[in-house]
């Protein structure tokens, strides 16, 4: 199978990615190489194999309910691109 | 002067017959030397690599110190590091001064190893050349014109070039053993979960790790007893005992059974790898090891999971690169949507935006089973191949990568080229097993060749060890490119 | 044609961990803006999650009260989609395995019972907060509670009305607050409801297109939206048009639903298991501790408030609509000198109820404490205070608080119990109400009534009405 160019924009748009018409058509021809190199896995007989996750078959360690952390907005501020009032500022969220 | 290991240093240190100021003196004059040509380093700072070493022979001084201590260490920029910029190659994070150290980095700073810098790597860690680094490529100390691999490839280079004795690395397919190949230096990928992810910027979270390259298996097992170790912030970090790598290094290694995967052995691989890879099967024998041909025959699989399944966890862990809280935000926005699009199409690279969009593809809806579950599957199916495969053998010994260095730019517009750089490693990291590349000779054009040692699980002293015996008798890994 | 509205809800109920689900931030509400959000939660390179204990400990003891399943393994999973208040870019939540599945809780609505089946609930991480208020133009994200857990409980359609909606939600903001995995708190947003709403022709099989009502933070409001969604969805079918599924928010001030702008990429959040957490094994001991230490559930208290103390459906449903009311009225039942569950039960609801919401005050913090009740009903049993002078010294109590003995001593409350001085009083009353006695003695009983009150007034209320009764009626028949 190969993607289309609606799947190409569809996925950019999932991934928030902007991509321009000539863009997404270069992009169409690389994915379409790599999905061919791909695609050998999806002929093999894998009835009854359970899917790997995790390298290690182990369980979620849980952590204490306690807190650890202190306040640290300044230091964690002074890289955000825009922030005011101890908020990150964005463009308007309308929903 | 013998090879600057990470040993020898310490003993110079531990004698006093150099102090770490002067050890991080003289690699930050070489770096200022070389690294305009090599491009090796994303960021130095002297002043704080010397502040870290005055407390690092403070710490030596008063009796508190360890091996490592004072020994300086560059770092390959995945790592986050307080204070420092930590870039992961890329422009989206082409600014940004980490406010808090990774675990690794953590580590050595309580070991009281000094920084050197942060080293060059593909954007991500996403890349085999290092030529998808927003800083721009690394050049292979052995020959300018070609790539380091990657995606640890400053990290490589910079360890071949003698401007660190050492450095970190991280390998999700094969980016610290493949450079190390690429670059004629001693690289170990540890077991899954030995070494702590936390801090380390991530690409596949279920492929990552960290690990240490240097010159030698010793080094590595020095700066792997720093490195690794339990952290409860990690929940894929394995509680286990503390243990020294190191401890087997010279267990000699008659009856050692070597497995040799015949789907290692067969077409692609150059007749000068083939033969260097040999000649060390030789050598092994010499030293009373044993050979038995095993069989991974889902190996072949490998690449095509690798690229479901990394793309897949990348494109949900990039997605915090979005302009709001770090980071590049585009300059230019009408809205949300549009800040959000144009933050990520102009922060990141082509490499690493084509893969968010192949991992969201196979994410998305009607294809998720397809690829992705399929993709795991396979994934079981290949480290049953090992796990039958170690029933048979101690270690598996094989060539790490299908060709030396190649030229820059050569691969770059041909994504699958450049995929399969990395068939031999890439099993490694989907069943989660340690995995090393060490020197074994050199081609025709003077260019290194690494052989890959891949252990069972927990089995790093093992491989360290049989890398070692090998490096005792060999000195593959004491050459040094010229005209540095 | 008749409708049937079907509905199902999606509550998420802010759990009562003192750390975030997966980092170590306090989850404490209502500080200054991003000083709660820590580099887990903000989701900085490289950061990893680990799993809050408490907040698995409580999705165990929420399983175990609607008698659901616990899924001895359960799988974290990433939802992914883009929202400033998600700094990951993806939200921690459970998918294909969550950690409790089944399970059913009994409602009433209209004197009838009805059992609600719940599908499943799941542990998630909260998102945080878009501010809408205006920053040049500009919103402002406050990531405060970004990684708060929730568990999202998630009910099958068994309901048919708003007021079934209402009665379930209801019964479950209970359960949670009564076995303490939540405050319960809806101005705070602690529990949030999420109503499919669909309608069908009455009799028909399958289920009409639902739209989804999200983030309802009352019950009143709960029972509005539905009822106004229900109302539109009908009114658009019988129009000739198609119901489109839709996520929709309600107004309180307009009282109607209106399509939300965003989650334009609702259809595909791209769920695959976290990587960087594995999967979560319930651990048997664990289950059987938390089984062992589970307080007696609200419907269990019911049935033996009905048995052991005799009272009405009404009555044990209103005393066990919180477990603080419960505990309160169980206190002061148990402490009377003489058994009289029903005494209890109608001050509690009755007084004390009236005088709490009076200034909205929680019954934990009231001033007449379940002791303290007992003591002033039991001068109510032992004939000491009329019901009336209870009231009064009730009243003191709240106000000025103190001992209810203090009360009636200082200020003479106390109920006239020596005949002799009540006689006098009598005849007195008897001598200046000459016409009311020839009234009551000409057969009219209202005049008896009368002369009871001319002795109450007498007394100022401080004698025994009983007790007035029987000598008034000596008295005059003598």
């Amino acid at each position: 199978m190969s993607i289309s160019l609606d799947d190409v924009k569809r996925i950019a748009r999932l991934a928030r990615i902007r991509v321009s018409d000539v863009q997404a058509a270069q992009t169409q021809d690389r994915l379409n190489t790599i999905f061919r190199l791909i695609e050998e896995m999806r002929g093999v007989d894998t009835t009854g194999v359970e899917p790997m996750a995790h390298a290690q078959d182990m369980a979620q360690r849980l952590r204490p309910d306690v807190v650890t952390e202190p306040d640290r907005r300044e230091v964690y501020q002074t890289v955000a691109p825009q922030a005011e009032n101890g908020l990150y500022l964005v463009p308007k969220v309308i929903e | 002067m013998p090879t600057p290991t990470l040993r020898f240093l310490s003993t110079l240190l531990a004698q006093g017959k150099a102090s770490s100021v002067e050890l991080c003196q003289d690699y930050l004059d070489r770096i200022r030397r070389l690294n305009p040509a090599l491009n090796a380093f994303i960021t130095v700072d002297p002043d704080r690599t010397l502040v870290e070493a005055v407390a690092a022979d403070a710490l030596r001084a008063s009796g508190r110190g360890d091996v490592l201590t004072g020994v300086p260490i560059a770092h390959k920029d995945l790592f986050c590091t307080e204070g420092w910029l930590t870039t992961c190659g890329s422009r989206m994070l082409a600014g940004f001064v980490s406010p808090y150290d990774a675990h690794v980095i953590r580590q050595c700073k309580t070991m009281g190893m000094p920084s050197l810098g942060k080293t060059n790597m593909d954007e991500f860690a996403m890349g085999s050349s290092n030529e998808t680094s927003h800083f721009g490529p690394v050049k292979n100390p052995w020959d300018h014109a070609r790539v380091p691999g990657g995606s640890s490839g400053g990290s490589a280079a910079c360890v071949a070039a003698d401007m660190a004795p050492a450095a970190t690395g991280s390998d999700t397919g094969g980016s610290i053993r493949q450079p190390a190949a690429l670059c004629g230096i001693t690289g170990l990928k540890p077991t899954y979960g030995m070494v702590s992810r936390y801090g380390m910027i991530a690409f596949a979270s279920s492929l990552d790790q960290g690990g240490p390259m240097a010159r030698t298996a010793e080094d590595c097992g020095l700066l792997l007893n720093v490195m690794a170790g339990f952290d409860e912030r990690d929940s894929t970090s394995l509680q286990r005992e503390k243990e020294d790598y190191t401890r087997d290094l010279d267990k000699p290694l008659a009856g050692l059974k070597i497995g040799l995967p015949r789907e290692f052995f067969g077409e692609g691989l150059t007749g000068d790898i083939a033969k260097a890879v040999e000649e060390a099967i030789t050598q092994y024998r010499r030293l009373g090891a044993e050979t038995v041909e095993v069989g991974l025959p889902n190996s072949r699989l490998s690449v095509a999971a690798y690229y479901v399944l990394a793309p897949a966890e990348a494109s949900s862990n990039l997605s915090r690169f979005d302009g709001v809280r770090y980071g590049y935000r585009t300059p230019d926005y009408t809205d949300l949507l549009d800040m959000y699009e144009k933050t990520r199409a102009e922060g990141f690279g082509e490499e690493v935006k084509r893969r968010i969009l192949i991992g969201t593809y196979v994410l998305s809806h009607g294809y998720y089973d397809a690829y992705y579950i399929q993709a795991q599957k396979l994934r079981r199916l290949i480290a049953s191949d090992f796990r039958a495969a170690f029933r048979d053998c101690d270690v598996i010994l094989g060539p790490t990568t299908p060709g030396t260095a190649f030229r820059l730019g050569e691969r770059i517009q041909d994504p699958v080229q450049m995929y399969l750089t990395d068939i031999y490693t890439i099993a490694v990291n989907l069943a989660g097993l340690p995995g090393m590349s060490l020197p074994c000779g050199f081609d025709g054009q003077g260019l290194p060749i690494g052989m890959q040692l891949i252990g069972d699980y927990f089995g790093e002293a093992r491989i360290l060890n049989v890398a070692h015996q090998y490096q005792r008798v060999t000195d593959w890994h004491q050459r040094r490119p010229e005209g540095l | 044609m008749q409708w049937e509205t079907v509905i199902g809800l999606e509550i998420h109920a802010q759990l009562t961990t003192r750390s975030k689900i997966f980092s170590g931030a306090s989850t404490a509400f209502g500080a200054a803006p991003n000083t709660q959000a820590c580099q887990v939660d903000l989701a900085l390179p490289g950061v990893l999650p680990v799993l809050n204990r408490g907040a698995v400990e409580r999705a165990i003891k929420f399983g175990l009260a609607i008698g659901a399943r616990l899924n001895r393994t359960n799988v974290f999973a990433r939802k992914n989609y883009f929202y400033p208040d998600l700094p990951k870019g993806y939200q921690i939540s459970q998918f294909e395995l969550p950690i409790v599945e089944g399970g059913s809780i009994d409602i009433q609505v209209g004197g009838a019972v009805k059992t609600i089946r719940l599908t499943r609930a799941h542990l998630e991480e909260d998102a945080g907060k878009s501010l809408h208020e205006d920053f040049h133009g500009m919103s402002g994200i406050d990531l405060n509670r970004a990684g708060t857990p929730l568990l999202e409980i998630v009910s099958e359609p068994d309901m048919r009305s708003a007021k079934e909606a209402v009665a379930y939600a209801k019964a479950l903001h209970t359960l949670v607050t009564w076995i303490g995995i939540c405050d319960g708190n809806m101005q705070e947003g602690s529990f949030r409801m999420d109503a499919n709403v669909s309608v069908r022709p009455k009799g028909q099989a399958e289920f009409g297109t639902r739209r989804e009502i999200k983030n309802l933070n009352s019950f009143r409001f709960l029972e509005q939206a539905i009822d106004y969604e229900v109302r539109w969805q009908i009114e658009r079918i019988e129009d000739g048009h198609e119901i489109q599924q839709a996520t929709v928010l309600f107004d309180p001030d307009t009282g109607e639903t209106r399509m939300m702008r965003t989650k334009e990429d609702a259809h595909d959040y791209r769920y695959f298991p976290d990587p960087d957490l594995l999967p979560v094994k319930l651990d048997e001991t664990l289950i059987a501790d938390t089984q062992a230490h589970m307080p007696e559930l609200p419907q269990a208290r019911q049935a033996r408030y009905k048995t052991e103390f005799g009272l009405s459906t009404y009555d044990a449903a209103s005393l066990t609509s919180s477990r603080a009311m419960a505990d309160y009225f169980e206190a002061v039942a148990t402490a009377l000198p003489k058994p009289d569950p029903k005494l209890a039960a109608n001050w509690v609801m009755g007084d004390l109820t009236a005088a709490l919401n009076k200034v909205e005050m929680d019954l934990d913090d009231s001033p007449i404490t379940a002791p303290l009740l007992a003591k002033l009903l039991a001068r109510i049993q032992d004939g000491t205070l009329s019901g009336k002078l209870a009231k009064q010294v009730f009243e003191v109590m709240w106000g000025e608080g103190g001992e209810p003995d203090a009360i009636i001593e200082a200020r003479g409350l106390k109920q006239m119990s020596d005949s002799g001085e009540l006689e006098a009083i009598i005849d007195e009353v008897l001598a200046a109400n000459a016409k009311l006695v020839e009234e009551y003695r000409a057969g009219k009983e209202k005049a008896f009534n009368a002369l009871v009150g001319r002795v109450m007034q007498a007394t100022r209320g401080k004698a025994n009405p009983a007790q007035v009764n029987e000598l008034l009626r000596a008295r005059l028949a003598g």
